[in-house]
């Protein structure tokens, strides 16, 4: 009798309560900054961006993270297309009587000056050009072309890679060494956050070897793998494996020690709470470290390609390097950059489907 | 209800004890004891050790329960109610005595005793549906069966609604409910509860309260509830076992003379005050004099500006 008194008593308790549909309503109510109007919202807002521990806005967030990006673009700009900001020397376009100046040399402005006096005493024609930044520094257009030239311009010789064919050796060899620590890594990171003794026995160990620099395992490599793609990928698993043991060991230590004792007390046995608990109940926090760990393992890139043979992205840097077209250098520095943050996105979209449970937890990303 | 105290005013200082009972709960009493034993805790002592200090916890505990009794444990802070009912759950080991469930000795944690705990502990990645068949399906229950069971329980608790919700976006007294029936659906001999609603605003509380005692009237189970609220144990208990502190012993093991079915309304009856006279009295008794709070109001400095003559 008193049940479905009580019960509809209960019902009618929903504060912070929502049906299995809108969980987005939620989210809303709890970051509270989206219910304000908007009138009263601006004045705060503003104070609101220095708030301690304190989420942004939507707004204030998408705002300031395309800033991020603008400023350093906007420093760029101004060092490269405002005079004498910086533009330390001088390109030639008309080498006048010299006989030691070429079209397109660039030199220092006190040198050039004193070519120009020197030409003007001995009344010879004086050379002729314009304030220039030095050549390793591209002007923000250059590099912008430089993003559809390199991919169009053909290598040198037939049997060299296109600028595509090289990123994407790159990015394989980036994903078989991230692949290939994670088989290891990733079962054992939970295996010594689970059970301390399995951690005793592995972690002071792999304390020890993260210290070692993975490059330092370069020439040994080689001489074990060949002077291909194995060597390269063994860099960027010492690079990320032992990182991957700790990182992983700990987030699954840090897993709620009630949820263990609550499945225990539902009759799981030992064995089970592995697959049934732990694995399950650190997942989400698994995937944000392995999107972490992917980071790193991008910046090992580089000197894992140096090593045997130069390959991928890493020879284009430093063929373009040589002919002194930096602009294509800048553009395939930035291209691993947009790649990388480009996957660590599609990464966090796809974290929010596979864990519909931290949705509204979630404050960032 | 006894003559007595129905003729007794309410709010006068001449109480009846609290040892007297009417003649329907006196027989309600007798009734419960003929009943089996469902747990028998004797002797039983814990003892923490870390590093060279030893801290007697538990010292020569010993009670019983009935079967389908409802028995709260209260007793100041620290006193060991949560390292008990831990070591009933089996998730702590106890130095010394016995624990009995049904005459076994209990070593480990087992689906036959049930807990909830105050955090709620529900599985976060799994929906509330999921979470009440977790139970079911370590215990080798096939899906199709622990669903089903698993609804009846949402049913039970009016939270149908929601079996397909994930456990945050569910208010703390839904949280526990569920817990309460993931508990319940594996079917266990007694429910351990420690705790459950202290994370609860005052409102919510008192409407669990109600709640958990119709889920315990409709169902065959024996309930161990931890609380340091005595109005709670008073409320919900047939019998409360109040502990001392340092080291945490058995004062008294109190039959409430309130009688069933319990209402909001007796929170102000003679034998309701009765108990909680008694149960004042045996937990100042118990407290430690020289606690942490021991320092009174005068230690606190007047630090408001001279100025400010509001008071
Ligand atoms: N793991 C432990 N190690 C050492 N001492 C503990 C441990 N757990 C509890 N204690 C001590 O045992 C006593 C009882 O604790 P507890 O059972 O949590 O009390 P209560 O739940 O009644 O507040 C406290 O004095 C506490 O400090
Ligand atoms: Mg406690």
């Amino acid at each position: 009798m008193a049940l479905t008194d009580s019960d509809n008593a209960m019902r009618s308790e929903p504060v912070g309560v929502v049906g299995p549909g809108d969980a987005a309503p939620l989210l809303e109510k709890r970051d509270g900054a989206t219910l304000r109007p908007t009138g009263a919202g601006k004045a705060r807002n503003r104070k609101g961006w220095f708030q301690v521990l304190r989420p942004l806005t939507p707004r204030a967030r998408l705002l300031l993270g395309m800033l991020s990006f603008v400023l350093p673009i906007a420093a760029w700009c101004v060092v490269s297309y405002v005079p004498y900001v910086w533009h330390p020397q001088i390109a030639i376009t008309d080498p006048g009587a010299t006989d030691y100046l070429q079209v397109g040399m660039r030199m220092n402005k006190a040198a050039f000056d004193d070519v120009v006096a020197e030409a003007k005493a001995d009344h010879k024609a004086p050379p002729q050009g314009y304030a220039s930044n030095p050549i390793y520094l591209p002007a923000p257009h250059e590099v912008a072309a430089a993003f559809y030239t390199s991919f169009v311009t053909p290598p040198a010789t037939k049997d060299q890679p296109w600028l595509h064919q090289s990123l994407w050796h790159s990015i394989q060899v980036i994903f078989w060494g991230f692949v290939i620590s994670s088989i290891f890594g990733v079962p054992i990171g939970i295996l010594c956050g689970t059970y301390a003794a399995f951690a005793r026995l592995t972690e002071p160990f792999v304390e020890f070897f993260r210290y070692l620099p993975a490059p330092a395992f370069g020439a040994l490599a080689v001489a074990i793998l060949g002077i291909y793609d194995g060597p390269k990928i063994t860099i960027i698993v010492i690079g990320t494996f032992f990182q991957q043991v700790l990182i992983i060991a700990n987030t699954t230590r840090k897993l709620d020690v009630g949820l263990v004792e609550a499945a225990l007390t539902l009759g799981t046995k030992r064995f089970q709470l592995l697959w049934r608990v732990v694995i399950p109940g650190i997942l989400p926090d698994l995937y944000r470290d392995q999107r972490i760990l992917l980071g790193w393992a991008w910046t090992y890139l580089i000197v894992a390609e140096l090593i045997g043979t130069t390959t991928g992205i890493t020879w284009f840097i430093t063929q373009q390097a040589r002919y002194q077209h930096f602009a294509n250098v800048y553009a395939a520095i930035m291209m691993i950059g947009i790649i990388g943050l480009g996957t660590d996105m599609l990464l966090a979209l796809l974290g929010r489907r596979l864990f519909p449970w931290e949705r509204s937890l979630d404050k960032s990303a | 209800m006894s003559d007595t105290a129905m003729n007794k005013p309410v709010g006068l200082p001449a109480l009846p004890s609290y040892l007297d009972q009417s003649d329907a709960v006196r027989a309600r009493f007798e009734r419960l004891k003929q009943r089996e034993v469902i747990l028998k805790v004797d002797g039983l002592n814990k003892v923490f050790s870390s590093g060279q200090r030893e801290t007697l916890a538990l010292s020569d505990i010993s009670f019983e329960t009935h079967r389908r009794e409802f028995l709260c444990v209260v007793g100041p802070s620290g006193c060991g109610k949560s390292t008990l009912v831990r070591i009933l759950a089996g998730l702590e080991e106890h130095t010394s005595g016995d624990v009995l469930l049904l005459g076994e000795p209990v070593s480990e944690p087992g689906r036959d005793r049930g807990m909830v705990f105050q955090g709620y502990t529900l599985f976060p990645w799994l929906t509330v549906k999921k979470n009440v068949m977790f139970g079911l399906e370590v215990n080798g229950s096939g899906a199709y069966e622990a669903e089903k069971q698993a609804l009846q329980w949402l049913q039970l608790i009016g939270l149908e609604k929601f079996a397909d919700a994930y456990p945050n976006q569910l208010s703390g007294g839904m949280k526990q409910r569920v817990a309460i029936v993931r508990a319940l659906a594996n079917q266990p001999r007694i429910l351990l509860m420690d705790e459950p609603f202290g994370a609860l605003d005052a409102q919510t509380r008192s409407r669990m309260q109600a709640h958990l005692l119709e889920i315990w009237r409709k169902i065959d189970i024996t309930i161990v509830f931890i609380t340091h609220d005595l109005d709670e144990a008073i409320f919900l208990a047939d019998r409360i076992l109040v502990l001392s502190a340092h080291p945490g012993q058995v004062q008294e093991l109190i039959e409430v003379p309130v009688p069933h079915p319990r209402s909001s309304a007796q929170f102000i009856s003679p034998e309701f005050l009765a108990t909680k006279a008694r149960l004042e009295e045996l937990i100042h008794k118990g407290e430690a004099p020289d606690e942490e709070d021991s320092g009174t109001y005068s230690m606190v400095a007047r630090m408001t500006d001279i100025a400010d003559d509001i008071d």
